[in-house]
This record gives C-alpha cells, structure tokens and sequence, in this order.
C-alpha cells in the first residue's frame, strides 16, 4: 500500500492505525484508542450479525440463506458431538462464536477494497488478537476440567498405558504439550494470516516494480506474477476458512480433554 | 513488523477492543441466536421425524385394514358359495319331492280313474243285457205271440252274449 519512491512495504499492511480517542481514552494508563484493527473487529461483527440475520426467519421450509446458517451451526454441532459427544451441545454457542468470528475477519480481511482506496485490516494477523482467542479458549479448557476432575485432571499428564518406568518423564512431556496448546493455537491462525498477506503484497510489488521497469519486465515477471497472485488469493480464501476450522476444531478437541478426561 | 513493532503501543487498545466485541458476538450471536436457529432445526427435525412415523402408522393401518377386508371378502364368498349350495341342494330336493308327489297323485287318479272306466263299463253290460232281455222278449211276443217271462229272456240273451 505504501509505494514510498517506488518501494513496497509487505509489512505496512499490519500497522495499526488509531482513528480517534488516542489522547484520553484510557483504562489504568492503558491507551485504548479505537484503531483500524477495532474498526474491522466491529465491521466483522456486524457483518456476522447480518449473516445470523438470516437465520433468524425460523421458517418450517428454510430458503437459501437460512439454509446457510443452519448449515454452519449443524457443522460446528456436528463437529462438537463428533470430537466431545453429548456433553459438547454446551460449547456450540462458544465454538461458532470463535470460528465464525475468525472465519469472517479472515475473509473480510482478502476482500479487495484496495481498490477502492480502502484498507481491508486482517486483525487475525495479530497475535495479539490471536493470543486472546487462544487465552480464552485454554481458559475454558483449564476452567472445565478443574470443575468437572478437580485435580484429578491432571492425570491426563498420564496417558493410559504409560510403562512405569517412563512415569518420570511422560508427565512432564504431556505437561509441555499441554502448555504449549495456547501459543500453537496463537501463532497459528497468526502466521497463517499474516504469510498469505505477505506474499500478496510481495507479489503486488513484483507486478508493481517490474512493469514500472519496463514493458519486457511487466511482461516477463508482472504477468506470471499476477497470475500466481489470482491462484493465491484462491489459496488464501481456502487457508482462511482452513485455519478458522483448525482454531475451533483443536479448541473442541482441547475441550474434549478436560469433558472426557480419558 | 508492526505487530511487534506497535506492540506496546497497541496491546491494551488490541486487547480492549477484541474482548469488548468479541464478547458481544459470543453474547448476542453465540448465545442470542445459535440456540434459537438450533432449536428451529430441531423442531424441523422432530417435524419431520414425526410426519415420517404417522406416514408410517398409516402405511400399517393401510395395510392392516386391506388384510381384513381380503379375509372378509374371503369370508363372505366362502359363505356364498356355501349358501348357494345349499340353495341348489334344497332345490334338487324340493323338486324331487314334488315330483314324487305329483308321481303318486297321478298315480292315485290314474288308478281311480281306472276304478270308475271299469265300474262304468260293468254298468254299461248290465245295462245291455237288462234291454237286450227287454228287446228278447218284446222280439219274440211281437214275432210268436208267446209271451215269454223277463228271466227266459234274460236266461237266453245271457247265453247268446256268453256265445257272441
């Protein structure tokens, strides 16, 4: 977006920009400025609003966009009863929220409305977006199973079938892996994101720099450039829908854990 | 990169502002929305789960009903067949017996009948004798002048009767 003398920043993408209440609005020192990034957090919310709008018709014979909602709340159940069982019913409303939420930034985040001078913000392509989501979801999982096992639950360090003479060592490996859900779940989504954004605008320089270098440039590296940027931007829809199942999947399966502890 | 660039800058703002609406689409659409466009499906489901058992109730009773009317239909022609049996069997019998009745009255008329053509006809020759007698014995007093007792004369006709 930046073409400083002729140069594209891959990065100035991801900068976050306040718009307004940069000087006062503040809770206990922090600056909490409503930024670009809040901007499209509200954006994607209404824009799921919208959507669930047109489930709400609640007729007998659903039309075409009732069928659309039903069919993401019936995967995201489908998806619970299948990972958790009965008991996952509970984390519907939690698991659509997070993966419609992700699905929609993702998605709204690849619209093309450079075009029309506006930047399409991907607030997924921060990990500190991303590192709240995946809080909030090792939360639930740390809060359900402490209720239901209390600290029994942390024999799910021990899987079933541990030899005895590895019990010095199984745990702390299960221990590691379990902290480490939070921060894979985190950069995941993140780096996912931020990569297809990147290598979009990589490209987007190339077809940039090399037609401003010449015609025998556009044509020799603008062209393939361009069209490799149409074939990713197909690849970055799927990634975005892609990463938004992987976030709610490995969230069921997490949950699935501290449900079902063996 | 600005997301580690800006992070001091914008952590608490980042962190603010997803909680607030993130929280409010988990509120309002999670649990505002989800459970009621669950629940249509679920009424849909149960809709037509139902439908699909009293389709099946009725396929039963259908079938239940055409199975009885076969047997009564059954039944009943059964019944005909033995009804009209025994309609001709009583037919049969009935006619034989008036047959035989009207066999035995004929007979009983024809034999009476019989009774009176010969009574009739054993009236008639003594009736014949009586006037061939009275005839005998007016003959013989007109042609001889002899006059001749009714028993000679019915002696005579007797023997010319018993002779012709």
């Amino acid at each position: 977006m930046a073409a400083e003398a002729g140069k594209v920043d891959p990065m100035h993408q991801f900068t976050i920009e306040p718009l307004f209440g940069t000087d006062h609005w503040a809770i206990a020192g922090h600056n909490i400025a409503f930024t670009n990034s809040a901007l499209w957090m509200a954006i994607t919310a209404v824009v799921l609003w919208l959507f669930m709008l047109g489930g709400m018709k609640r007729a007998l014979v659903p039309g075409r966009w009732q069928m659309a909602v039903e069919s993401m709340t019936g995967f995201i159940d489908g998806m619970l009863s299948a990972n958790v069982g009965p008991a996952g019913k509970k984390y519907v409303p939690y698991i659509f929220s997070i993966f419609m939420f992700i699905l929609f930034a993702n998605l709204l985040g690849l619209l093309p409305l450079g075009l029309i001078g506006v930047h399409p913000f991907t607030f997924t392509s921060h990990f500190t977006v991303t590192g709240v989501l995946a809080i909030l979801s090792f939360s639930i999982v740390l809060i359900v199973g402490f209720w239901r096992h209390g600290l029994h639950f942390f024999s799910l360090f021990v899987p079933h079938g541990t030899p005895w003479w590895l019990l010095w060592l199984i745990p702390f490996i299960e221990l590691v892996s379990f902290m480490v859900r939070p921060f894979s779940l985190a950069l995941r989504l993140f780096v996912a994101m931020m990569a297809g954004h990147v290598l979009l605008e990589v490209l987007s320089s190339f077809v940039i720099n090399s037609t401003n270098a010449g015609a025998g440039f556009g044509l020799a590296i603008g062209v393939p450039s361009f069209i490799l940027m149409i074939a990713i931007c197909a690849l970055e829809m799927l990634v975005a829908a892609i990463q938004a199942y992987v976030f709610a999947l490995l969230t069921s399966l997490y949950i699935n854990d501290a449900e079902n502890l063996h | 990169m600005p997301q580690i660039a800006q992070i001091a800058a914008t952590y608490a703002s980042q962190i603010f502002w997803l909680l607030l609406i993130f929280g409010a689409v988990f509120f309002v659409i999670g649990l505002g929305m989800v459970p009621k466009v669950q629940s249509t499906v679920d009424a849909r489901d149960k809709q037509i789960a139902g439908d699909l058992a009293a389709a099946e109730q009725a396929r039963k009773d259908a079938d239940a009903r055409e199975e009885a009317y076969r047997a009564k239909t059954d039944a009943n022609r059964a019944e005909a067949l033995k009804v009209t049996q025994a309609a001709k069997a009583k037919g049969i019998f009935d006619s034989e017996t008036a047959l035989a009745k009207a066999d035995a009255e004929i007979a009983d008329t024809v034999s009476a009948a019989e009774a009176r053509i010969k009574a009739a006809s054993d009236a008639a020759s003594a009736g014949i004798e009586t006037i061939a007698a009275e005839a005998a014995q007016a003959m013989v007093a007109r042609l001889s002048g002899a006059n001749i007792t009714p028993a000679q004369a019915a002696i005579a006709v007797k023997a010319a009767l018993a002779n012709g």
